[in-house]
Order: C-alpha cells, then structure tokens, then sequence
C-alpha cells in the first residue's frame, strides 16, 4: 500500500484572520484552530506575543496555565485511548475511557466555565483564579483519575486484545522519523528522547518533577503506552503546581493590555501531539504584523504517509489514529488497487467496519 | 392517515440514525457530540446512532462552519442521505459562521449550503444542549 496525502479540507484561513485582529480578539481565534488542544494554541499565542513585546507574566499566572495545559493533556490522551480503542473493535474500553474523562472535564469547567475552549489565557497572564478549595477539588479528581489510568496501564501492557492489533503496526524507525521532522508521542514512541517541556522548558516545566517518557517499540503499542504513561506524569505535574502555587500574587496585570511593542518572538509549547510553534511580529499597534503557526500534525504527517506504506488495509485506520491526528478531515480515503485497476472511496466508518470484520476472518485476535 | 404511514413515523422517531460531518470546525464540537454518545449522557437511550454512511442517515449533524474545499464535497453527501432528510447545525460557526467569520477559506454557516432544521448555538454546546436539540428534532419529526 502506498499513501499520499491531500490536505487543506478544513482550511479556514486563520493567519490571514489574525493580522486584521487585535491581540485579544486574536487569541480567541487562534483557540479554534484546534478545540482538542484549545490552551495549548492560547497559551503559545500569548507566550510568543509577551515575549516580542516584553511583557513580564505572574509567577501564579505561570503555575496555573501550567495546570490547565496538564489537565488538557489528560483529557486529550483520555479521548485518543478511546478513540483508539475503538478503531481497534474494542468498544468497552472506549466507553470505559470516556466515562472517566468527564471527571477531567468536569474540573476543566470548574476552573474555566466552560467543557472544551476554556479562554484561559490573556496578554501578561490568565483570566481565573484557583482558589484553595477548587484545589482541593482537583485534587480529589485526581486521585480518582490516577486509580483509573493506573488501570488502564494495566489493560494496555497486558491485554492481548490491545497488542496483538497493535504491535508491528505502523512501524516507524527513529532515523526516518527524526529525519521527516516527526515530534510528540510519535517519536517518542520511536524511543527518541523529544519533548519541549524537557529540551526547552517553558512555564514551570524546568522546576515540575516528572520524567520524558520514551518506549522503544516504535510501532503503534508504543504510541498507546507513551500516551498512558504521559497521562500519569501530567498527574504528577498537576500534584506539584497545587502544592507549590504561591497562596497570593496577581494573575494579571491590573490594565489590560492591548497594544503590543514592536518585535518579533518565536514560541515553543509541548502541545499533546507535539511540539507547537507560534511565530509572532508586532509592529506596535494593537494587530500583530505577522502570525506563523506550526501544528504537530502538520509536523506528523509526512511520518504517516511513511509509517502506513506496507500496512494492511485493515490496519489503516489504527496506525493513522496513532500519530492522534488533530485534523477532523481524515474522513475520506480514496483507495486504488493497481492490479484490479479499480477505485473506489471509504469513509472512516465503513473502513472501521472493513477493519473489523478483516480481523474476525483472519483470527488476528 | 394510513397504518403503513403511522408505523413508518413511529420508525422514524423512535430511531433517527445520525451522521455526524465535519465541514471545517475545530473538532470542540465534534469531542461534545461523543460525549453526548457516551455513557453518562447516552443519547442511544433514544434510539440514536452515529452510522458510518450518508446512505443509512436520516439525520446530518454538522459541525463547524463550511469552508471552500469541503462546500461542494458536503452537498454530494448531503444528496446522498435519503428523503426525509434532515440537518442538524450544531455549534456556532456551524449556525452564523461565527468566530471565522471574514476568513477567506471560509463561506459561511452551514445554511449557505443547504437548508438547516435545527440550530444549537454555543462555542462549543454542553451535551445538555445538543441533545435538547436533538429533542426538539424529534418533536419536530413527530409533527411532520
């Protein structure tokens, strides 16, 4: 099987946008560029943008965008588990999963008032507080959450379901990856050691005592149990951030700020799929001049169409899944048999289904 | 009204299947309608389900406002569900085009492209609210 990909489904056109919005109208756009990773997209914007301008954030404005940026990578990978685990016929786990995610969500809304784009972020810091209560709130979900991800670890390692439709699936060696620029999980997976809270700490990542995650397998079993083990470490940040959150500061200069100085930054945030990257110029009105973003699946993508080439078809739709692709548009695939000379398009579903009853025939699991 | 007709509206509102399409949204709609699918909301309790196909839908639920590429993609599939079609705009960009209104790659809400039945405003809807929407589709149906 070969793959080439076609993109641009879902171009909106939002670089173009952002330079005819100020800041503050710019920074909820730039929040739906992706609704999955809505703070990380929030949080580069602003960061790229205090640091052209020279624009000093709050210690605690610090720890609690570092919070929310955790919390969202728990509800992210939460959601890829069961995503996953329903592209590879393993329904109960989807459901399992997306019972437990709700807690995340439910402290998500607690902190920011809303499910999904949260608006947390703001020029110099971030709009909502964390009192000492909702912290013990958090807290208590927490725990739940740990007790369940300790469990789906479990599942992950030792259920022969998981690994027999996911081991040796979607191969991608270190060297290729490295080379087609491949980040997050995916080259993690690979066992390249690879995440920008790490290599180029931004909030409070240099302080936060957690450990990179790498597996060796390369393969897609790899990808789950990166993405499983992350989820714990996300924990652990969160625990250290309550613990150690200054009790009083600002969280956000008293005077909004609406004009930035001229300049120009460049950004680097470890989304959950990957390195994001916002480049940012101000000219020193109240619009940025320029805004470049840099998607990690943008960053991904050429590593799928590699890892997928001499995959079954029937393995297509988990090794896709595997890099979390963040692009809604994967709907359609068009497929071509050379030797029947025939074409023919499938959606998602129907490929799942193809999928399903492949394995059933051939007693994969 | 005819017994025939009577039993086809009871099939129709006791099991409207559903499409779910992204038409060029952030994927924040889409996570809040599984959500809806999942088990503490579990919209199935009304005989709902996400089918794979436009051939087997009653129900289009579209998210995110059309842009350029998919415009002529989406009326294709939208040809293809069968009569009595319904479409369901859930989302704000779906509904007005909202935030990205004025971008060049996109045109606007869904209704630009074919007629919509039920709008559920919100960046992104709780599932409380899509499926209020999807009552009142139905309260809808039983009507029609």
């Amino acid at each position: 099987m070969d793959v080439k990909p076609r993109i641009g489904y879902v171009h909106r056109g939002i670089e173009k946008a952002l330079e005819n919005r100020t800041y503050i109208q710019g920074a909820f756009l730039v929040e739906r560029v992706c609704g999955i990773c809505s703070n990380a997209h929030q949080c580069t914007f602003m960061m790229a943008t205090e640091e052209a301008g020279g624009i000093e954030v709050s210690e605690k404005a610090n720890f609690i965008r570092t919070i929310v940026a955790e919390l969202e990578r728990i509800h992210s990978h939460l959601l890829w588990l069961g995503a996953a685990g329903l592209e590879i016929g393993f329904e109960t786990l989807f459901m399992y999963v997306w019972r437990d995610r709700e807690v995340v969500m439910d402290l998500l809304e607690a902190i920011s008032g809303n499910r999904v784009n949260y608006a947390m972020n703001i020029l110099g810091g971030v709009r909502r507080d964390i009192s000492p209560e909702l912290a013990d709130k958090i807290r208590k979900g927490l725990d739940y959450l740990e007790e369940r991800t300790n469990y789906y670890k479990k599942l992950c390692l030792e259920e022969s379901t998981v690994r027999k439709r996911t081991e040796g699936v979607g191969v991608l060696d270190p060297v290729t990856g490295v080379k087609l620029g491949a980040v997050g999980p995916t080259i993690r997976a690979s066992g390249v050691k690879f995440d920008v809270r790490k290599n180029d700490p931004h909030l409070k990542y240099d302080e936060a005592d957690f450990e990179l995650i790498t597996w060796d397998t390369c393969d897609t079993f790899g990808r789950v149990v990166v993405r499983v083990l992350e989820t714990i470490e996300s924990i652990k940040i969160i625990r250290w951030c309550l613990d150690h959150m200054p009790k009083k500061g600002d969280i956000m200069p008293e005077k909004l700020i609406r004009r930035v100085p001229e300049g120009e930054a460049y950004a680097r945030f470890e989304a959950q799929r990957g390195e994001l990257i916002y480049y940012v110029k101000s000219n020193g009105t109240d619009k940025p001049y320029r805004v470049k973003i840099r998607t990690p699946t943008m960053a991904n993508i050429l590593s799928v169409a590699e890892l997928l080439k001499g995959c079954y078809i029937a393995d297509l739709p988990i090794a896709l899944a595997s890099i979390d692709p963040c692009f809604s548009c994967e709907d359609r695939i068009t497929f071509i048999d050379i030797e029947k000379e025939k074409t023919w398009t499938w959606t998602r579903e129907e490929l799942r289904r193809y999928s399903r009853e492949f394995n059933e025939k051939e007693k994969r699991w | 009204m005819g017994l025939l007709s009577k039993l086809v509206k009871w099939a129709r509102t006791k099991s409207p299947w559903i499409l779910h399409l992204n038409t060029g949204g952030c994927n924040a709609c889409d996570i809040e309608i599984l959500a809806a699918l999942m088990p503490r909301f579990d919209v199935e309790r009304f005989g709902i389900i996400l089918m794979g196909s436009p051939r087997h839908a009653d129900v289009l639920v579209c998210t995110g406002p059309i842009t350029k590429q998919m415009k002529p993609r989406f009326r294709k599939l939208y040809e293809q569900v069968p009569d009595p079609k319904f479409v369901m705009a859930v989302g704000n960009c779906a509904c007005t085009g909202g935030v990205f209104k004025g971008c060049y790659g996109v045109e606007g809400g869904i209704d630009t492209a074919v007629p919509v039945d039920v709008y559920v405003p919100g960046c992104p809807p709780k599932p409380e609210a899509i499926i209020d929407g999807v009552a009142k589709l139905l309260a809808k149906l039983q009507k029609s």
